[in-house]
């Protein structure tokens, strides 16, 4: 299993935008992608529970990758957040 | 004649007639379905219309409202797509359930995860569930979609709207929007920002179809929406609109014009921003580049420091918004007024003459170093420039370069790609005004802080509301220390910017073209004020 954290820059958060085009990227991976914030965690395919997890500015969330292409899942998906969120 | 008072999202003024949209109401009676099967899989076509609608609508908004306001329907199709939401229906399908019925009970579930949450974004999403639920009910009965049936311009009154209404509306036909429910950041609000209409969300009123076709005002400038008005606030209101579209358009015909006065001197007019997203009023604006961009916001508003990693990406994507046009990041100006308790600053007396801005940053260089690293590597993706607050003395602006350049030999060992970043300080302290000849050997340009340099050459206090007629901008001193700061830059061969309040002042355009300033910088909604005053100056 990879694992990441990473603090959200954008100033609302995981907002519809970047939730839909995170469901995209994870989507393009074999591994399961779980988002963990304010204690809730959600399946990073599932746009409505991405979006309910309530992600604002100055949080911190937990990315966690666990299956066969874990590797470079977790290297696009840090990417991904470094550049949209 | 009634007042109503809303929260306005846009600046401006319409009269008109008044149109309420009722939503058509959809009855649906829950039923005991007997061929599971075929129900689910009517479910499933439907669904699958509904995509084909969204993508249409994504096409039909990518062409009328461009790109960031289409992306909803796009979102809407990935809803549709989500596995909870489908599961609850199909669930309460299997389980007998008639399918209208089963979305309706999945709309009203996943809506409440929305409409319960303690942010405003978020709880402005529940809208978008009840859109999508109604899209595929409609199918699902047959009904075609509504929109705004409307032959004159009409000041539309709603309780609130969908996007995909928002976006089906002829906007030509539309002159404002006043909703009861909605946030600043609904769907009404995003598309009247986007289309420049007067907009109140959030209104304490109750519409009721008889207020058709009845006269109304929306002030967004008052937060008001008033119905019926008596002659002398129609007439007021009346010359108000006028006056609001007669500046709108002279404005917007200045975009793409050069700030260039009649005798043709020129000036660059650049915007100060204090987040990312400011960027993108900036660009709207036409702004030339940003000449103050304050970098506090990393600090403020949490309770460790900001890392180089969240540092470079905000600033990187300053840069890349601005596309190579000039970007001055401000180092921190923090000091012990403002609430930042992991800096452990102790409290002072006189927080305006303390341990601030520079004064933090030199004597404690991680903080510092950590700062201009993330510019530094974000310098590769745009044109950079750095400024530092606060400077009294010399000796600190040499301290700076060998930070800097310990940075920059750091960073190429490291083998990152950096660009050509210019250095300026802040002349806001009349100690650097006067020594503005010597400073302006160290350095790159100079941005003049009217504001604080105002505060300290006056010895005034500029919150102290008793104060706010000495404290006056345009004192002899304070514009004989700026044209001192110009003409000692010059000296240099180097550019001297304002970027304080004084840079928006009109009054004193002609004053600064005079000295021969270089660049202004002002908030976004002033470019074009101000480059209208540098272009009627003959």
């Amino acid at each position: 299993m990879k694992e990441f954290q990473y603090v959200i820059q954008d100033p609302v958060g995981l907002h519809a935008r970047p939730a839909g085009l995170l469901v995209k990227q994870a989507g393009g991976f074999q591994s399961k992608v779980t988002v963990e914030c304010n204690g809730k965690s959600a399946d990073a395919r599932k746009l409505i529970m991405l979006m309910s997890l309530g992600v604002k500015q100055g949080m911190e969330v937990a990315c966690r990758i666990e299956g066969e292409d874990e590797e470079a899942a977790a290297e696009a998906l840090q990417k991904f957040f470094q550049e949209n969120l | 004649m009634n007042r109503y008072v809303g929260k306005s999202v846009l600046k401006g003024v319409a009269v008109g007639r008044v149109f309420c949209y009722q939503k058509q109401d959809i009855h649906i009676e829950q039923t005991k379905v007997q061929d599971v099967e075929a129900e689910l899989s009517r479910f499933q076509g439907a669904v699958e219309k509904a995509k084909e609608q969204l993508t249409a609508l994504y096409e039909a908004a990518l062409a009328n409202v461009g790109e960031d306001h289409a992306m909803i329907f796009d979102i809407h199709r990935m809803m549709l797509e989500d596995d909870d939401y489908l599961e609850a229906i199909e669930q309460a399908v299997k389980e007998g359930t008639n399918a209208e019925y089963a979305v309706e009970m999945a709309q009203d579930q996943f809506s409440e995860l929305f409409a319960s949450m303690d942010d405003e974004y978020m709880k402005a999403r529940a809208v978008d569930i009840k859109d999508i639920s109604q899209r595929v009910i409609r199918i699902l009965l047959g009904i075609s979609e509504d929109g705004v049936p409307t032959d004159e311009p009409v000041i539309l009154i709603a309780d609130d709207l969908t996007p995909s209404e928002t976006v089906k509306m002829d906007k030509n036909k539309i002159l404002a929007f006043v909703t009861v429910r909605g946030s600043s950041n609904s769907h009404t609000a995003i598309l009247a920002r986007s289309m420049n209409l007067p907009a109140l969300v959030n209104t304490k009123m109750e519409p009721s179809e008889d207020w058709n076709g009845k006269v109304g005002v929306v002030d967004g400038f008052n937060n008001e929406f008033i119905l019926d008005p008596d002659k002398e606030v129609l007439d007021e209101m009346i010359r108000r609109k006028n006056q609001w579209v007669a500046d709108l358009e002279m404005l917007e015909e200045l975009k793409g014009k050069d700030n260039v006065t009649g005798d043709g001197r020129q000036i660059d007019i650049f915007a100060n921003i204090g987040k990312v997203s400011d960027a993108d009023p900036a660009l709207e604006a036409d702004a030339g580049g940003i000449g103050l961009f304050r970098s506090e916001f990393l600090y403020l508003g949490r309770d460790t420091f900001p890392t180089e990693e969240e540092q470079f990406v905000s600033y990187k994507a300053v840069l890349e918004k601005m596309e190579g046009k000039k970007v001055v990041i401000r180092t921190l100006d923090i000091g012990a007024d403002k609430k930042v308790d992991y800096f452990h600053l102790d409290p002072e007396e006189n927080p305006a003459l303390g341990y601030r801005a520079i004064r933090i940053c030199l004597d404690r260089p991680e903080i510092f170093i950590t700062q201009l690293r993330a510019i530094y590597r974000a310098s590769a993706y745009g044109r950079a420039s750095i400024m530092f607050p606060m400077i009294v003395s010399v000796e600190e602006v040499k301290r700076i370069k060998e930070i800097v350049e310990q940075v920059r030999e750091e960073l190429r060992v490291e083998g990152y790609p950096m660009g050509e970043v210019e250095l300026g300080i802040m002349v806001e302290t009349p100690a650097a005004a006067l020594l503005s000849g010597e400073l302006a050997k160290e350095v790159d340009f100079f941005s003049i802080g009217t504001n604080d340099l105002t505060q300290y050459t006056l010895a005034v206090d500029r919150q102290n509301q008793k104060l706010e007629s000495t404290c006056n901008t345009h004192h002899p001193a304070v514009l004989k220390l700026i044209e001192m700061t110009v003409k000692n830059g010059h000296e240099a061969g180097i550019w001297v910017g304002i970027c304080g309040e004084l840079a928006a002042d009109t009054d004193l355009t002609e004053t600064f073209l005079n000295m021969g300033v270089d660049e202004l910088s002002v908030s976004a909604s002033a470019v074009l004020k101000v480059r209208k005053a540098v272009r009627d100056i003959t």
